[in-house]
């Protein structure tokens, strides 16, 4: 996992989904907000069943944000994402 | 309830773009005008109402709830009915049901839910409410709860455990009456009308191609198959209809938006309601698609059984509803 550990205000985000049409909308979403705001974030996806498993999400696709699960089972708004980020 | 779509389609098939009545594209046309505006009401009042009841029993609660309570073989019931308000997503069905094993939810529970949840789902009822009336919409709906329910007891009593696949046994035999904490959102109704708006949004944003596709093929189909030209083929007494019709459909995926508009035609032509209900289970319940997203959970045989044990009651309930109706 290539996380920028030295700086610390850097988020990480992570994507839960395994791969279906609606986590693929939701990382899109997820990447603009973060390149249209010059938010300083790692976008990761995670698509392995028993990681996604650990986060305990029981609907996909999930957003986790510095491994606080923060939105689950829908797509949010860019405006959403952006609050959550700020 | 619906006079005024039909007026509206009459006014713009034969007066403004002036269509002689009774010639097969006009009367294609003024169906197929008719049937999309009047179904996606349909679909947009019940996506919504459903979205409000989702809001309150996410599914979290719903795990909680059967986790924790001894209901003495109603769980069974309960799961299934709880299938109807979750929105399904096949995607998510892995996830969940390593969630529930682990909540110490017993497998053929979680079946119950899994099986009813995509079978009687809000795009399906609004469909069959605009497509086939109130009456058989609720047969149709009491029955899918029904068929989850009774599969979910049965596959139960097989005592399937043994099939899984090893890391969920694991998580099987690491399985309690957790109580994750679950933190309710506080949110205002407000709040919660605005994520449930855009949800709606979503749901009909992606099944309108579908409807409208399936609209106008069974518009086409109406206006050029001959009434009851269908009854010679697929009368009622032909008992191999059903069991047919359900094996096409189980390998077949399609969300039920594309199907049913076509089945109504069907129907309408003489294809026996039993029949043409079997039919479009098997194609919203069972999926190929879904199959393989549950290899991860489950070993081949076990997903046999599964399907097996939903197809015959789908094929049961099918020649049911062609005695009752």
């Amino acid at each position: 996992m290539a996380i920028n550990k030295t700086n610390i205000m850097s988020k990480v985000i992570k994507i839960l989904g395994t791969g279906c049409p609606k986590c693929k909308t939701m990382t899109g979403i997820v990447k603009e907000v973060v390149s249209e705001n010059n938010i300083d974030a790692t976008v990761e996806k995670v698509e392995d069943i028993m990681e996604i498993m650990k986060f305990n999400v029981m609907t996909t696709p999930a957003l986790v944000i510095d491994d606080i699960i923060t939105i689950k089972g829908r797509i949010p708004s860019k405006d959403e994402v952006l609050a959550l980020l700020k | 309830m619906f006079d005024w779509i039909q007026n509206l389609a009459d006014w713009l098939v034969y007066d403004v773009l002036n269509l002689t009545k009774g010639v097969h594209l006009a009367e294609a046309l003024n169906f197929f005008i008719y049937d999309s505006i009047k179904i996606l009401l349909l679909l947009f009042v019940i996506i919504f109402f459903m979205g409000i009841v989702n809001s309150y029993f996410p599914i979290d609660k719903v795990k909680n709830y059967l986790s924790r309570n001894k209901l003495y073989g109603l769980e069974y019931l309960m799961a299934s009915l709880f299938g109807v308000v979750t929105p399904f997503c096949s995607c998510s069905s892995v996830p969940l049901f390593i969630g529930f094993v682990r909540g110490g939810i017993p497998l053929g529970v979680t079946f119950a839910f899994l099986i009813t949840s995509p079978l009687v789902n809000e795009v399906a009822i609004g469909l069959f409410i605009g497509l086939f009336g109130l009456k058989t919409t609720i047969i149709y709906v009491v029955s899918g709860i029904l068929l989850g329910t009774i599969s979910g007891f049965i596959l139960q009593k097989l005592k399937l455990e043994a099939y899984l696949t090893p890391w969920v046994k694991e998580v099987l035999a690491n399985a309690q009456k957790e109580q994750d904490i679950f933190i309710a959102e506080k949110q205002s109704l407000k709040q919660r009308l605005s994520v449930i708006w855009s949800e709606v949004l979503n749901i009909l944003k992606g099944v309108i191609p579908y409807v409208l596709v399936g609209i106008a093929i069974g518009g086409l189909m109406h206006g050029y198959i001959p009434e009851g030209f269908f009854e010679k083929y697929m009368a009622k007494d032909n008992l191999f209809a059903v069991p047919i019709a359900t094996i096409l459909a189980v390998p077949m995926y399609s969300n039920a938006s594309g199907i049913l508009p076509v089945a109504q035609v069907l129907v309408a032509k003489g294809i026996p309601i039993g029949t043409a209900i079997a039919f479009m289970m098997g194609v919203v319940g069972l999926s190929l698609p879904e199959a393989m997203l549950l290899k991860k959970v489950m070993t081949f045989k076990l997903i046999a059984i599964f399907f097996s044990v939903v197809t015959l009651c789908i094929i049961i309930s099918g020649y049911l509803f062609n005695i009752i109706l």
